[in-house]
C-alpha cells in the first residue's frame, strides 16, 4: 500500500529507520513543497499503522493535544439535571496524543508545523514525549503509551525551537531535490510526459531557481502545476529552449512566480541581459 | 575515537551536548550508522545536530575528523571493542555463559581471537560459522549464539564513492554567512518574544470557568492580555559614500524588516547621525526631519536599529562641523546621545566583517558610543542584535 507518487531519499529512509529502532522523535524541516507532511502520511502507510494528525496554530496550547476539560458542557447537564454529569469523565475529550498511546497497534502522530505555535508550545510537550505518558488530573489517571509511537514534528522555521527540546529529538532536514530526484518526482506525478519536454522544463525550473534576488522560489508543487499546464497545451519541447531563459518570460510563468515583484524583477533581468547582447 | 570526535565537534563550536552523544552509542549499539562511514555520517548527523545552518560546519568538520581514520573507522565503529567490551562484562555473564566462554578458551582468549579475525576478515559475511557477521554462530556479531556477545556489524567495504559531507551541499546554509531575506525574517522574527503585553482585555474563558468553580459558582470573571505584535521599529539606514558596496545587503534586510514588523520607520542618514535625517532619498536635501522631531514623533517604545559601516574619519562623529556634507553645529556623538537618552533600545548593525572594526578608528569610537550593541549585518548579528534589544541601554552623563 504505497504511494508510488512519493520519492523518498535514502537519507531520509535512514533517519525515519533511526528514528524507529530508537524511538525517538524525528524533526523534519526543509524548504516549503519538500514533503515534509506528507512524510509522516507515507510512513503511516508504508508500516500500515494508525496515524494521528495534529496541525499545530498558532492558538494551539500543548494540553490539547493531550485531553481538554469541556466544563461548559458540564455545567450546561447539571443545570438540566443530566445523569453523566456525576462523572466527570464523560467530559474529557482525548487529544490526538491520548488517542495514538492508547492505541492497540505502534501508532505515528504527525506534529505538523510545531513552530506556529507559542514558543513555550514545545517545552510544555517535554515530559510527554520523553515519558510517553502524562497525568490526568480531573479523574487523577495516568495514561500511558502501551507501544511508543513514532513522533514525526515538522517545521517551517518560523520560531526557533528551545534547546532542550532539540536534544530529544533526531533533525533531518530535506534537502531541495536535486535535478535526478526530482525528474523521479515529476515521472512519478505524469508518467507519460514526453522526455525532451521534461528536460527543457527541468533547466527553466533550475535556472529559474538560481536567479538571485527572487522573492519566492518555486517549489516542487509550483513546478507539477506547471508541467500539468505544459501537458494539457501540448507543447513542442522546443519552446522551452533553456538559453531562452534570458530573453522571454518562459511560458505559463503564472504558475512558476506568483509574485508581481518576482515578475518585475525578472523582467528587469531579460530586459538587461537585451541591452548587453546588442 | 567516538569521544575524540565527540570533542571534535564541541571545539569546532558545535553545541552538541551528552546526552546527543549518548544517544549517538545507544544507536550504534543497536547497530543504528554502522556497517559504512556513509551510514554513520547520516545518523551522527541526525543525533547531534539540529540545526540545518550547522549542517555545513559539521561536514567540514567530519571530514576533518575523519578524513584518513576511514580504515580505523571499519575497524573501530563496526566493532567499538573499548565500550562495549565493557558493557559486555565477563561478570555480567551467567555461569551457563560463562561456560561458553570458557569453551571458547576464556575471556582473554575470547577477545584476541576477535581482534585477530577483525584484522583477517576483509568483506562482509553473513551466514557461516567462523567469520564476523550476521546471523552466524561465531562468537562475534549480532544473531551469534553466544549470549551477550560481542555485537557487531559487519566491516564496511574498502573503496567508497564520492561522500557526501565532502560536497558541501549546505553551505548555503551556514549562519554565519550572510543570506536572503528568508534567513532576516527568521532572525527577525524573534523579535516578537518581547511583544506580549498589554491590557488585560479579553475575556480568558478557561480561566474563568475555573475560577468560577473554585469560586463554588460564584461567577469569577479572569481577562487576559490579547497577543499581539505591538513592537515598534525605527530603522535608520546610512546611505551613500561606502555604504554602496553593502546595498544589497541592505536591502534585504529592509525589505524583510518591512515584511516582518506591522509598525516599521525608517529614514537615512549620511555616515552619521546629525541634526537631521530624511525619509526619501531622491529628496534628501529638500525633506529632510529635524531629529527632535524625530524624537518628539515615536515614543519610547520604538526599537532603534541604525544600520551603517561607521566607517569615516573619527572627526565626523566626535567634532562639530566634522560631517562632510553640511556645517554640523553640534558633534555628531551628542546627537547620538539624544537619541539613546529617548530610545532606550538602540543596536547598530554592520554590514563590514568584524575583523576590520578594531582596526577601523570610527567603529571602535562608535562601538563605545552605542555601549558595545555593534553586531555584524548576518544572520548571528541579528539575532544577538535581537537580543540586545530586549533589553534597555544604560543611561550615560551627557557630553557636554
Amino acid at each position: 500500500m504505497t504511494n508510488p507518487d512519493y520519492i523518498i531519499t535514502d537519507e531520509l529512509q535512514q533517519a525515519v529507520d533511526a528514528a524507529l529502532t530508537l524511538e525517538r522523535p524525528l524533526l523534519v524541516k526543509g524548504e516549503p513543497g519538500t514533503g515534509k507532511t506528507q512524510l509522516a502520511i507515507e510512513i503511516a502507510q508504508r508500516l500500515d499503522a494508525p496515524l494521528f494528525q495534529w496541525h499545530v496554530k498558532s492558538t494551539t496550547r500543548a494540553h490539547q493535544g493531550l485531553y481538554e476539560y469541556d466544563a461548559v458542557s458540564r455545567l450546561r447537564d447539571s443545570q438540566l439535571g443530566d445523569e453523566r454529569v456525576k462523572d466527570i469523565s464523560n467530559y474529557i475529550l482525548h487529544g490526538v496524543l491520548w488517542d495514538a498511546f492508547t492505541c492497540d497497534q505502534c501508532a505515528v502522530v504527525l506534529i505538523d508545523e510545531i513552530d506556529k505555535a507559542d514558543i513555550e508550545f514545545p517545552n510544555d510537550l517535554l515530559q510527554e514525549l520523553d515519558r510517553m505518558s502524562f497525568n490526568v488530573y480531573e479523574t487523577r489517571e495516568t495514561i500511558t503509551a502501551r507501544q511508543r509511537p513514532l513522533v514525526i514534528i515538522t517545521s517551517n522555521n518560523e520560531k526557533e525551537l528551545p534547546d532542550a527540546f532539540l536534544r530529544r529529538c533526531f533533525f533531518h532536514y530535506i534537502a531541495f531535490p536535486d535535478k535526478n530526484t526530482m525528474e523521479k518526482i515529476v515521472e512519478a506525478h505524469y508518467p507519460d510526459i514526453k522526455k525532451d519536454l521534461l528536460k527543457s522544463a527541468m533547466d527553466v525550473f533550475f535556472d529559474l531557481r538560481e536567479v538571485p534576488g527572487l522573492k519566492k522560489k518555486p517549489s516542487t508543487s509550483e513546478l507539477l502545476d506547471w508541467l500539468k499546464l505544459l501537458i494539457a497545451d501540448d507543447l513542442p519541447a522546443g519552446t522551452l529552449a533553456s538559453d531562452e531563459l534570458r530573453t522571454v518570460l518562459p511560458r505559463m510563468h503564472g504558475a512558476l512566480l506568483k509574485n508581481e515583484q518576482d515578475v518585475h524583477l525578472f523582467e528587469r533581468l531579460i530586459f538587461l541581459h537585451k541591452q548587453r547582447q546588442r | 575515537m567516538l569521544l575524540g570526535f565527540f570533542n571534535h565537534l564541541r571545539r569546532a563550536g558545535l553545541p552538541v551536548s551528552t546526552t546527543e552523544h549518548l544517544n549517538l552509542l545507544e544507536g550504534l549499539s543497536k547497530d543504528v550508522g554502522v556497517l559504512d562511514l556513509n551510514r554513520f555520517y547520516l545518523f551522527s548527523r541526525l543525533c547531534l545536530i539540529k540545526d540545518e545552518s550547522l549542517y555545513d560546519r559539521f561536514d567540514q568538520v567530519f571530514k576533518d575528523y575523519w578524513a584518513g581514520r576511514e580504515s580505523a573507522f571499519d575497524l573501530n565503529i563496526n566493532s567499538i571493542p573499548d565500550d562495549w567490551l565493557k558493557l559486555a562484562n565477563k561478570d555480567a555473564l551467567t555461569d551457563e555463559q560463562k561456560a561458553m566462554v570458557e569453551a571458547m578458551g576464556g575471556w582473554e582468549k575470547l577477545m584476541e581471537t576477535l581482534a585477530k579475525r577483525l584484522e583477517a576478515q576483509k568483506e562482509e559475511h553473513h551466514g557461516g560459522s567462523k567469520w564476523i557477521g550476521t546471523r552466524g554462530t561465531s562468537p562475534f556479531g549480532h544473531g551469534g549464539y553466544n549470549p551477550e556477545g560481542v555485537r557487531i556489524g559487519g566491516p564496511g567495504r574498502q573503496g567508497r564513492a564520492v561522500k557526501v559531507w565532502e560536497q558541501r551541499r549546505y553551505k548555503d546554509l551556514d549562519g554565519t554567512r550572510e543570506l536572503g531575506t528568508r534567513d532576516f525574517k527568521v532572525a527577525l522574527r524573534s523579535l516578537r518574544k518581547l511583544t506580549r503585553d498589554g491590557r488585560p482585555d479579553t475575556l480568558d474563558l478557561d480561566q474563568t470557568i475555573r475560577a468560577t468553580a473554585q469560586n463554588a459558582g460564584l461567577l469569577d470573571i479572569k481577562m487576559r492580555a490579547e497577543r499581539r505584535n505591538a513592537v515598534n521599529v525605527l530603522l535608520l539606514l546610512d546611505v551613500g559614500g561606502s555604504m554602496d558596496y553593502h546595498t544589497a545587503l541592505c536591502e534585504q534586510l529592509f525589505s524583510a524588516a518591512r515584511s516582518e514588523f506591522k509598525h516599521l520607520e525608517h529614514y537615512y542618514f549620511h555616515n552619521f547621525i546629525y541634526e537631521k535625517v530624511w525619509r526619501n532619498n531622491n529628496r534628501r536635501h529638500n525633506d529632510t526631519i529635524p531629529l527632535p522631531d524625530l524624537i518628539r514623533t515615536y515614543g519610547k517604545k520604538y526599537r532603534v536599529i541604525f544600520v551603517g559601516d561607521a566607517t569615516m574619519s573619527p572627526y565626523e562623529v566626535l567634532a562639530e562641523g566634522g560631517s562632510v556634507e553640511h556645517w554640523n553645529q553640534e558633534p555628531g556623538a551628542i546627537w547620538m546621545q539624544r537619541l539613546q537618552q529617548h530610545f532606550a533600545h538602540c543596536v547598530w548593525l554592520n554590514p563590514e566583517k568584524s575583523d576590520y572594526w578594531q582596526t577601523t578608528p570610527s567603529i571602535r569610537v562608535i562601538k563605545e558610543l552605542m555601549q558595545d550593541r555593534m553586531f555584524t549585518l548576518s544572520v548571528n548579528g541579528i539575532q544577538d542584535a535581537i537580543e540586545a534589544l530586549k533589553t534597555p541601554m544604560v543611561p550615560t552623563a551627557p557630553l557636554n
